[in-house]
């Protein structure tokens, strides 16, 4: 290996420091919207809302994980929210014709994993700009899963599959466990893996890349279709936690996933970020739409805010950048 | 620059085939199966069907000639639209709902413009951003509702003739003349060229790339205002989904059309093309009785195809 490769594949010491630094604001800002909103109304710190945010914040954290790494590698996956509903309406009609809740699963993480790997496919073989090829998949998504329900709403899944998204074990929501599962799994593939040092070595100089040997066209395929077959599994979860699947579940679901991957200060260039920082990213959304929630204001105003905090938290990581240069 | 102007004029020629085949292929085709889709009245619908999409597609191929992208141009012609739909109902004046809709079109374009010339945001995340500010905006002033009641003044704009013309058709013709004009025989249009194919360039002959750059933003909006008042007319309602994916029915004209997503360079005439191509898709769908679902997953396909022989052609 040459010297660029040792460089590139090393966990970037010199900036470790500064990233430290950025995850203690966030979590500093976690702790400040959280006094806000327990001073401004009392029943936010009630255990039953805490428990609430967190099972929130790990519906978006799902969605957010897989795309961090897309991310990471300089790439964009706008397909995920249109994915989550086709693969929600597709293991629903499983779980309701077979009567089986692990095959409806299996089919839900599938059906979401293969979506990726097309999506991989168009970015990679097809060479067409991400955002643009999964903003294509979007619409196709989209028009699949209108046709496939025809207005139809599936609901009614057996006890057992429900308590996925909605039981509770030793008193903590089960999407909490799985959301630890899930962080813990990201950042050791991210963090300790040869290939999650690759992907990062990708995003941070794809040509070099390249060159030092790493099989780039893989790599990519490999994370669209780990973003694609997250968006599976937080199909699951939904379709276990509503008890119901339309075709309409997932329009809301990819700004506030991206929102969440920009707060956790993955940069969108690439190369620079932490399945860690869109958990605290995750959470910093989920706690100002919780927050917006309790002060009784519309979720009408939902869109509006989120859309603000996707251009601050890409104009703040510019700035950063620009200044540690 | 004029030079690079004039090879960028010739070039495109070659790219007639393309979007014309693309065209024709389908005329041909739905012709054979769709019954009544070669009827006058059914062509004649096609055409005023397409005139939103077309006040769209024209300033989206100037976005995309300057290697940017709009992804709130459909958002941002909902909340015209309902702002139409508001000040009409309060003021019964056409011109003065045109001017609400087209103030509040620009203002977003040019925020978009703002963010991506002055901040240096990444078009397709800063658009994304004030795609949810506009959907958001559009909840809010609707309290998600319909507004209904839209005074004669603006309805009967979608469905008045001129000489014997839908006046949607001849808004449409008109606004390509326009585009025509302002982008192949002005200096802005050259500098749009240049803003795509050298930046450096313009800042050497001491313009302002920035500002361009927001100009060109600010256009894509000012056009999404007028937009919004055909689409109030033409549904004779504003709702806060009425624009949904427009967007993406642009984008998918301007690359069908044959503008290259990577080298900054834009044929006006192929977007037109490209804006029938995708009306003549989904009437024809529609006509062959397949639900609007599918029409919106054909042109998905229809983007990406265009898309492959776009990055086919760049490295050929």
């Amino acid at each position: 290996m040459t010297d660029i490769t040792k460089e590139a594949l090393s966990p970037p010491r010199s900036f470790l420091s500064r990233d430290a630094i950025q995850l203690f604001y966030r979590l500093l800002a976690v702790l400040l919207i959280c006094a806000v909103l327990a001073i401004l109304n009392g029943s936010f710190l009630s255990l039953g809302n805490i428990l609430n945010v967190l099972r929130q914040a790990s519906l978006t954290f799902f969605i957010a994980s897989g795309l961090t790494l897309v991310v990471l590698t300089a790439g964009l996956d706008l397909s995920v929210g249109a994915n989550v509903a086709l693969s929600a309406c597709i293991a629903g009609t499983v779980i309701h014709t077979t009567g089986s809740p692990a095959l409806g699963i299996l089919t839900g993480l599938a059906c979401g994993g293969i979506v990726g790997l097309l999506n991989g496919i168009m970015v990679t073989a097809l060479r067409i700009p991400s955002f643009i090829a999964t903003y294509g998949m979007l619409w196709v998504l989209n028009g699949l899963t209108y046709w496939y329900m025809a207005g139809e709403t599936l609901h009614g899944f057996p006890a057992g599959f429900r308590q996925i998204g909605s039981g509770y074990l030793f008193g903590l929501p089960i999407p909490v466990y799985l959301l630890l599962v899930f962080l813990g799994i990201g950042t050791l593939f991210a963090q300790r893996t040869i290939w999650g040092q690759e992907i990062y070595a990708i995003g941070a100089n794809p040509v070099a890349a390249r060159l030092s040997g790493i099989p780039v066209t893989r790599r990519l395929l490999l994370v669209y279709a780990v973003s694609g077959t997250m968006a599976g599994l937080a199909s699951i979860i939904f379709l276990s936690r509503l008890n119901s699947a339309e075709a309409d579940i997932g329009e809301s679901l990819t700004l506030p996933a991206i929102a969440a991957v920009l707060i956790g200060g993955t940069s969108l260039f690439g190369g620079v970020g932490t399945v860690f920082g869109t958990f605290i990213g995750a959470l910093i959304l989920t706690l100002v739409l919780n927050g917006m929630n309790l002060l009784s204001v519309s979720a009408n105003w939902q869109p509006l805010v989120t859309g603000i905090i996707v251009i601050l938290a890409v104009w703040l990581d510019m700035k950063t950048r620009r200044r540690a240069q | 620059m004029r030079e690079a102007a004039v090879v960028s004029q010739s070039n495109p020629l070659q790219r007639i085939p393309g979007v014309a085949i693309v065209l024709g292929a389908l005329i041909v085709l739905f012709g054979a199966i769709a019954p009544g889709f070669l009827t006058p009245a059914n062509l004649s619908n096609v055409l005023v069907q397409s005139t939103i999409l077309t006040m769209l597609a024209l300033p989206m191929t100037l976005i995309i000639m300057t290697e940017g992208l709009d992804l709130s141009m459909g958002a941002v012609l909902t909340l015209t639209s309902l702002c139409v739909a508001i000040v009409s109902l309060a003021t019964k004046s056409m011109l003065l709902s045109l001017g609400a809709g087209v103030l509040v079109g620009a203002a977003f374009g040019t925020v978009n413009g703002w963010l991506v010339a002055i901040l240096g945001i990444p078009p397709f995340v800063a658009t994304l951003g004030t795609l949810g500010m506009a959907q958001g905006l559009s909840l809010i002033v609707s309290d998600g509702q319909s507004v209904v009641g839209i005074p004669h003044s603006v309805r009967d704009i979608y469905s008045a003739t001129l000489a014997g013309i839908p006046l949607p058709i001849v808004l449409a013709l008109v606004t390509y003349a326009a585009f025509h004009g302002l982008l192949y025989h002005t200096r802005f249009g050259t500098y749009v060229f240049a803003l795509g194919g050298n930046r450096e360039a313009l800042r050497y002959a001491g313009l302002s790339p920035d500002r361009l750059l927001i100009a060109v933003y600010a256009l894509g909006g000012i056009m999404a205002g007028i937009a919004g008042l055909l689409m109030t007319a033409r549904m004779n309602s504003g709702h806060p989904t009425a624009g949904l994916g427009l967007e993406f029915d642009a984008i998918a004209a301007v690359a069908v059309g044959g503008t290259s997503f990577e080298r900054g360079n834009g044929w006006l005439l192929g977007t037109l093309l490209g804006v029938l191509a995708v009306g003549v898709l989904r009437n024809g769908l529609n006509l062959i009785s397949l639900p609007s679902s599918v029409q919106v997953a054909s042109v998905g396909v229809l983007v990406i195809v265009a898309l492959f022989l776009d990055g086919l052609r760049s490295r050929t």
